[in-house]
């Protein structure tokens, strides 16, 4: 059995203290958290929807999506990850933009279909979303013009087919 | 109806049919202490310190099969609970613990005696509330014990805050419980129920593995049933003594770190194993790919996460014990009993396999008559003692003798901290079963270490004549960790030595309770029928041999049926 990466979207109570209980049981228990978000669902303001990313064996995957049920406060598990779904990650990375580099700065920007959201006299913040293979080949462009600094939302999903996610 | 918060905590509290609370008092709960002085049909025992209480309303849970509760203030009181919540968290007994907290426009400021008690209990709670909103209470008061009983039980916690336990509401019903996310399953799927009709069918070596979860939904009778119809010997967790008869010829004896030859032998040889509410424990198991490893295994427990977590199994069925079994006994009573309790001449070689274990290496001591052997103490304790009684048990040597010697033969009637291991739990355990089963005889049988943890606890015993039988097996030693000294450390006995210890007779005295000391072999028996005939409270300490070992014993991650033996 080997490690595989898992994208977990859970149903939860829009309570106080949800958060901390699920990201309790994976350091009590060991298991690991690569990207986590968090907000109320629009359809329901009772709710909120945790997008996970956690890494491990089917055993372990097993037990901490079980584990995730037994809380009180969750209301449903569902493991994307052989299913068809969808997949964005939002980031907004600063980088440096001395005059010569701006041109091929814009470039990149405009293959990638993102955009510029601030500008400094020698920096640019790039707001950008994809799936994390395409935020990892923008990061690798970027990075010989010297990234400043970034913020990424963690990784969000929902299934592709018409019903709402169980 | 208006009513103060504090009262409609209490009238929740009674609505769940319990008698009886144990607590202490503080500044947070005032309120709720003003309330209970003029309430009369539900008793409070006021402990002497809150760990007590805690270990007390467990006990009370499980002699009863109900559910306990416990009160106490804010900060320390709360913090002072954290080991009980833990070991009924651990033992999946159903629990209700209410604390008291700062006013709620105080929390998050470091307020005098704040503590973020729910914080600290998230992780050993099955379930925890804040409470701000006193138009919540009931519903959160009665959602909390339908918590803790329901499914696989375990203990709830409630911070009260001081100024809604004082502010007074419109009293509403809450109406009934639903859970949008908690549905535990209690019942089984029936294809799997099926596949264990074959497998039962097929078996050749079957052995029925029982568990706490079996105590929880009260489903002794039908695993007993189970047993008999299919002719099948049975083992049992620390946690399940008592759900089979230790007095029947079918009975194995406890399995795992300290469990019989016979037992851990059965394990390693069987070809089918029934386990019924059981988490495969790592003291149980051993070395887990060793466990069970020929057999197909059968595991039916309520919690889907006890399920493939140490053992793999070959049909697992989540469900309620109870349901479960009595499903699975309807649907092989529907088959022919010769394919069900297996073939006479294969069963016989079973059982006559067992037999031979059992002759090979007996649970045994040997009593001389210059030094009491501890073992000596337990078997005569069972002998003078009937079915009836409650033993509740420290944690350490003193346990296992306990578990190994006390042939338990009725559910609810061993009460010992099983997940956790808490010292300092027996005394406050007996003192809360006494009150749950006024009727019956309480034992406790403790170390000299143990009993030191919450010896306290003897004047509560004695303030609420609540009488308990304390049985001291003194081997001025922490005998299990001395043990492991001696097999595993060149008998280094770091730490170890309780030879400075009180007078145990003069303690009892200066509680008003009686005391007796023995160290002859030929008084064991004078003292515990004296000692078990008083009617109030009594410590019976036996001056024990210093450095028996409890055997047998599998070393820590090595194959259960490679035992230490005598
Ligand atoms: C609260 C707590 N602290 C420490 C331990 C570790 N421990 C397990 S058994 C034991 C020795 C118990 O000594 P005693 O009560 O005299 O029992 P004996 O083993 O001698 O029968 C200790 C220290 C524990 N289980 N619980
Ligand atoms: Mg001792």
């Amino acid at each position: 059995m080997s490690n595989q990466k898992h994208i977990l979207s859970i149903l939860v109570d829009n309570e106080p203290g949800v958060l901390s209980r699920i990201a309790g049981l994976f350091s009590g228990r060991g298991y690991n958290i690569e990207s986590l978000s968090v907000a109320q669902t629009a359809e329901n303001s009772a709710l909120s929807r945790i997008t996970m990313v956690t890494v491990g064996d089917d055993h372990i995957v097993e037990q901490i999506t079980k584990q995730l049920h037994k809380l009180i406060n969750v209301i449903t598990v569902n493991d994307l990850t052989d299913k068809k779904y969808v997949q964005r990650e939002l980031m907004l990375i600063k980088v440096n933009a001395k005059p010569e580099q701006r041109a091929e700065i814009l470039r990149i920007v405009d293959i990638f279909r993102c955009k510029v959201v601030d500008v400094g006299p020698e920096h640019y913040t790039i707001e950008m979303s994809g799936d994390d293979g395409k935020i990892e080949a923008f990061i690798d462009l970027l990075r010989p013009m010297g990234i400043i600094e970034t913020a990424r939302t963690g990784l969000i999903a929902l299934p592709r087919d018409k019903k709402k996610s169980k | 109806m208006k009513l103060k918060g504090a009262q409609i905590l209490i009238k929740m509290i009674k609505e769940e049919g319990v008698d009886t609370i144990f607590g202490y008092p503080g500044g947070a709960v005032i309120d709720i202490y003003d309330a209970l002085d003029n309430t009369t049909d539900l008793r409070h025992i006021l402990v002497r310190h809150e760990q007590a209480a805690v270990h007390a309303a467990d006990a009370y849970a499980r002699a009863k099969g109900t559910v306990g509760v416990a009160l106490v203030t804010s900060g320390p009181g709360a913090t002072n609970t954290v080991t009980g919540i833990a070991s009924a968290y651990m033992d999946s007994i159903p629990i209700v613990v209410f604390t008291g907290q700062v006013p709620t426009a105080l929390i998050g400021n470091d307020a005098f005696q704040e503590v973020d008690i729910v914080g600290i209990t998230r992780p050993c709670t099955k379930h925890n509330y804040l409470v701000k909103d006193i138009t919540k209470l009931a519903k959160t008061i009665k959602e909390a014990f339908h918590i803790a009983k329901s499914g696989r039980p375990g203990p709830v916690l409630v911070d009260l805050p001081k100024d809604v336990m004082a502010a007074m509401t419109e009293f509403e019903e809450p109406g009934e419980i639903d859970l949008k996310s908690y549905k535990p399953t209690y019942n089984p799927n029936m294809k799997q129920l099926s596949k264990v009709v074959e497998l039962i069918k097929e078996a050749k070596r079957p052995v029925i593995f029982s568990g706490g979860g079996v105590v929880l939904s009260k489903a002794s009778c039908e695993l007993t049933k189970l047993a008999k119809m299919m002719n099948c010997p049975v083992t049992a967790s620390l946690m399940g003594l008592g759900t089979f008869p230790g007095s029947d010829p079918l009975w194995l004896g406890m399995l795992g770190m300290h469990g019989t030859y016979r037992a851990n032998m059965s394990i390693g040889h069987c070809d089918l194993l029934i386990a019924v509410g059981v988490r495969f424990d790592d003291r149980v198991t051993g070395r887990k790919d060793k466990f069970a490893s020929e057999a197909k295994i059968v595991q039916i427990d309520i919690d889907p996460t006890s399920i493939h977590k140490n053992v793999e199994a070959n049909c697992p069925i989540v469900g309620d014990c109870k349901n479960t079994l009595e499903l699975l006994n309807s649907m092989l009573e529907g088959e022919n009993l010769a394919d069900i309790s297996g073939n006479p001449e294969e069963r016989q070689a079973w059982l006559d396999q067992i037999a031979q274990w059992r002759a090979a290496s007996p649970q045994r001591y040997e009593q001389k008559d210059d030094v009491i052997k501890p073992q000596f103490v337990i078997d005569r304790l069972h002998k003078l003692t009937d079915k009836n009684t409650i033993i509740t048990t420290e944690v350490g040597q003193n346990q296992m003798w306990t578990a190994q010697y006390y042939h338990f033969d009725q559910p609810n009637h061993f009460i010992t901290s099983g997940g956790l291991g808490v010292m300092g739990f027996g005394l406050p355990a007996a003192i809360g079963a006494k009150a749950a089963c006024p009727d019956k005889l309480v034992v406790c049988v403790a170390g000299d270490g143990s009993i030191q943890m919450n010896s306290q606890e003897l004047m509560t015993a004695i303030e609420s004549n609540l009488p308990v039988k304390i049985v001291i097996l003194n081997n001025r030693y922490l005998g299990m960790v001395r043990q492991w000294q001696e097999l595993f450390y060149d008998k280094r006995y770091s730490c170890t030595n309780m030879e400075k210890a009180p007078d145990f007779v003069k303690l009892a005295e200066a509680y008003g309770a009686i005391g007796m000391r023995t160290d002859k072999v030929n008084e064991v028996e004078e003292v515990l029928k004296k000692g078990l005939a008083y009617e109030g409270t009594v410590i019976m300490e036996f001056i024990v041999e210093r450095e028996e070992c409890v055997y047998p014993m599998v070393p820590a991650g090595v194959a259960i049926t490679e035992m230490l033996l005598v």
